[in-house]
């Protein structure tokens, strides 16, 4: 459906439509890319949706329940996360290696990308806007504990904190300790107290009773 | 060595959650790398190398990097980086998005913008 725009005259009573410069290069590159055989436009609707819909923190949250509850499962994860991840259907793109920390009562683990973003998709979908942040990139290494309690989180000065920077080798997902007064609770709902930034480092999993 | 002054760093931006992608140009220029990726026009180290440079770049240049421009840094990374992989020339990019340009200003609000015939970039 290709249309002669050079000869437009009897349009001109009609308001043009404009796009902006970064929508002008991203169509060029998509028509110029397609031409080549490049690119397939119904493969990048795939991956959108992929991503809008079916990849998120859920994922990391079911991960982290079952380590809770299985020992065995929790070992293998700590030993080659990308693997133990594998088991629970997740994997793919942005998860090929995949390094899971353990917090405990005397470390705290926090996950950065000073480069540029690095995050593992698979199990925590795309990162949040503050995670590709300047000052939280920074941040991260030179004053952990300031962004901790940026997030309301404070740990006491006996406990460790690790700083992890994910690159596009390795990406890390940490573990966070399981929540007190949840011994009987199945995988299911102690899924549900675990949150993204949990697994990102700097917030702790929601405390029974915070969700319903 | 003195201790770093904290107090000029800004803050972590981190008020609104927001929807993934906040314009679909970006949710193309997102999907338009990681397909290329997939196919192996480039690897993932490639990748991170190119938007690194592009977000240091940025900073050079006053970006206070917040993260809302994220994505200006990717399609940046991600023309270089189809240019330098020979996928595609930086001229039929110019010259494609000059007629999509066009193209949008030759179409009525409400009707769906299409690229003319004339443009068949090589």
């Amino acid at each position: 459906m290709a249309h002669d725009h050079d000869h437009h005259d009897h349009d001109h009573h009609h308001e043009g439509s404009e796009l902006s410069d970064v929508a002008l290069r991203v169509r060029a590159l998509e028509t110029v890319l397609t031409q080549k055989g490049l690119v397939d436009p119904a493969a990048l609707d795939m991956i959108v949706d992929t991503y809008e819909t079916k990849v998120g923190p859920r994922n990391g949250a079911r991960v982290v329940a079952r380590a809770w509850i299985d020992p065995a499962f929790k070992a293998r994860l700590l030993e080659d996360g990308a693997k133990a991840i594998g088991e629970l259907g997740y994997g793919g793109r942005g998860g090929e290696h995949i390094a899971v920390v353990e917090n405990t009562s005397a470390v705290h683990n926090m996950v950065v990308c000073t480069l540029c973003s690095c995050y593992p998709w698979p199990v925590l979908g795309l990162p949040p806007v503050w995670y590709k942040s300047a000052p939280y990139r920074s941040r991260a290494v030179i004053d952990p504990r300031g962004v901790l309690k940026d997030f309301g989180v404070t740990l006491s000065d006996d406990v460790e904190i690790r700083v992890w920077d994910s690159t596009s080798e390795m990406r890390y997902l940490v573990l966070p300790m399981r929540p007190g007064g949840t011994e009987d609770w199945d995988e299911e709902k102690l899924a549900d107290l675990v949150t993204r930034d949990s697994m990102i480092g700097v917030s702790q999993p929601l405390a029974p009773g915070a969700r319903t | 060595m003195n201790p770093p002054d904290l107090s000029i760093l800004p803050g972590i931006p981190r008020a609104a959650e927001g929807p993934l992608f906040r314009e679909p140009w970006e949710a193309q220029a997102f999907a338009m790398a990681v397909h290329l990726r997939d196919r192996g026009l480039f690897s993932w180290k490639e990748w991170a190398q190119a938007i690194g440079a592009e977000i240091s770049a940025a900073q050079q240049r006053g970006d206070p990097d917040l993260g809302d421009t994220y994505y200006l840094h990717w399609l940046s990374a991600l023309e270089k980086l189809v240019v330098a992989k020979g996928a595609a020339s930086a001229r039929a990019l110019v010259e494609t998005r000059d007629a999509w340009d066009r193209a949008a200003r030759a179409t009525p609000h409400g009707r769906p913008i299409e690229l003319c015939v004339e443009v068949k970039p090589s």
